[in-house]
């Protein structure tokens, strides 16, 4: 009998982390997992909203995908029963540790946020099979942003003996604790490059509501150009494209942006990630050390 | 520009572990560091020191000046270390750059490697400073006998039509034009 959180027994199951990086993105025709979102793959992003809220992050993979160099970077379940799709992920990750609940995230949810999650962790109920959200689309339990206790294990590896492979079946058809999504565009999946490019303007969208604040820092030509080393702006610009574009406009800049790199908060990045509030921004000339 | 030797001699200090890039204001002192890489495990020691040379690409150069985003040049530093270590299998690596202002002859840069056998030792030690000089935020002005100065590979890469008007704008040190120096 599992306790409920606060109850003040140890029972309560402790919750891993899963993010199902196994399937075949047939549809995208690119590797889902691989695909960037402000500057980070979707991997990357799905595995950073996990960090903090569960005690351990897993990826699963299929044995073949091991290697792959952005798959490597992370612990790594590895499927154990072929073609029988996102099911197989979490049967691999509880024989592998049976004691565990699973908070199972796919890969394709650029929209998810730290809201959605942080939700579903608080109202768990450790005592159901499982705990999800209702899908703002059609009131079907959404599988792969879902809480799936320790004793899911043996009806759903019972469902898959009995052929079937649907988890969202599979958990319309047990005592799932359903909840309403807080933000009901959070669990919208892509899979089509028009799902893809959907997805990216709504982000953009969402990071260009305001103005921010930014530093820059210049260096070599670029100092002597700006006629200074380092200023705090507030600007409209939404990628540090638009940010050069703008200072271009206020200083005698002799660089292209092509010849230049662009580092935020003193890590390389893209000239197309969105710029955050604090964001610290250096253009980059083109290098001479040595 | 590069010398090199070979340790034969088992010493008594133990290396550092870590992988180490670093920048300093003041002189290079080879001697010193090179006794960081000691380690009874290596048998080869090799080194290379990048000097002020007193001409680039047909023009005579007075001095220098180097200037490094440092946080991030130390962190890309240490990973071209440690990517020295893993794909070469020396056992330390360490580079020390210079920033601020040189004179001909000073030691620009420093980079050594030990290892239990020479080969790895000069691969790594090759390998490093090309990815220095490639990857790292360091920027080199050089100033000329002639009286002007300008920034090494950046001149060249003044963008064209769009920003003539800029450029014109720009003072005299830093509109000179001249060839990419490698």
């Amino acid at each position: 009998m599992a306790g409920t959180p606060g109850s003040g027994h140890a029972s309560v199951p402790p919750l891993y982390g899963l993010v199902l990086a196994g399937g075949r993105s047939t549809r995208m025709r690119r590797d889902k997992a691989a695909l960037a979102y402000r500057g980070r793959t979707q991997l990357e992003r799905a595995m950073a909203l996990l960090d903090g809220r569960v005690e351990r992050t897993y990826v699963s993979v299929r044995a073949e995908q091991r290697a792959e160099p952005l798959r490597a970077r992370f612990p790594q379940i590895v499927d154990t029963l072929a073609d029988v799709g996102p099911v197989a992920g979490l049967l691999a990750a509880q024989a592998q540790h049976p004691e565990a609940a699973w908070l199972v995230l796919a890969c394709d949810l650029p929209l998810l946020d730290g809201a959605t999650l942080a939700h579903l962790l608080r109202a768990r109920d450790p005592a159901r099979t499982a705990t999800a959200y209702r899908s703002s689309h059609d009131g079907l339990p959404e599988p792969l942003c879902a809480i799936y206790e320790p004793r899911s294990r043996e009806p759903l590896s019972a469902y898959l003996a009995a052929g079937k492979q649907c988890p969202r079946k599979f958990l319309a058809g047990t005592d799932t604790l359903l909840l309403d999504e807080p933000n009901p565009r959070a669990l919208d999946n892509i899979n089509t490059p028009e799902e893809y490019g959907s997805a990216m303007a709504t982000l953009t969208a969402q990071s260009s509501a305001t103005t921010r604040h930014v530093t820059v820092q210049y260096y070599a030509l670029l100092r002597e150009q700006a006629g200074r080393r380092e200023e705090a702006l507030v600007t409209a610009a939404r990628t540090p494209r638009e940010l050069y574009s703008e200072l271009a406009a206020r200083y005698p800049f002799s660089l292209a942006p092509e010849v230049l790199r662009v580092a935020i908060n003193a890590e390389f990045g893209e000239w197309s990630t969105p710029l955050e509030d604090g964001d610290a921004v250096v253009f980059i000339p083109p290098v001479a050390g040595g | 520009m590069r010398w090199c030797s070979f340790r034969r001699s088992p010493v008594v200090e133990n290396a550092p572990p870590q992988p180490m890039f670093r920048f300093t204001r003041t002189p290079i002192e080879p001697q010193a560091l090179r006794a960081q890489l000691a380690d009874p495990a290596c048998g080869g020691y090799a080194a290379f020191e990048g000097w002020v040379r007193d001409s680039h690409e047909g023009r005579r150069v007075r001095r220098l000046e180097y200037e490094a985003f440092e946080v991030l040049a130390v962190r890309e530093g240490e990973r071209i270390l440690a990517e020295a270590i893993a794909r070469f299998g020396v056992a330390h690596a360490a580079c020390l750059h210079r920033v601020g202002e040189l004179s001909i002859a000073e030691l620009a840069v420093w980079v050594g490697v030990s290892a239990p056998h020479r080969a790895e030792a000069f691969e790594a030690c090759r390998y490093i400073i090309d990815e220095v000089k490639h990857r790292l935020p360091i920027w080199k002005k050089e100033h000329y006998l002639s009286g002007d100065s300008g920034w090494v590979n950046c001149e060249r890469c003044a963008a064209p039509a769009a920003h003539a008007a800029e450029v014109s704008a720009a003072p005299a040190s830093v509109r000179h034009a001249h060839e990419h120096g490698h």
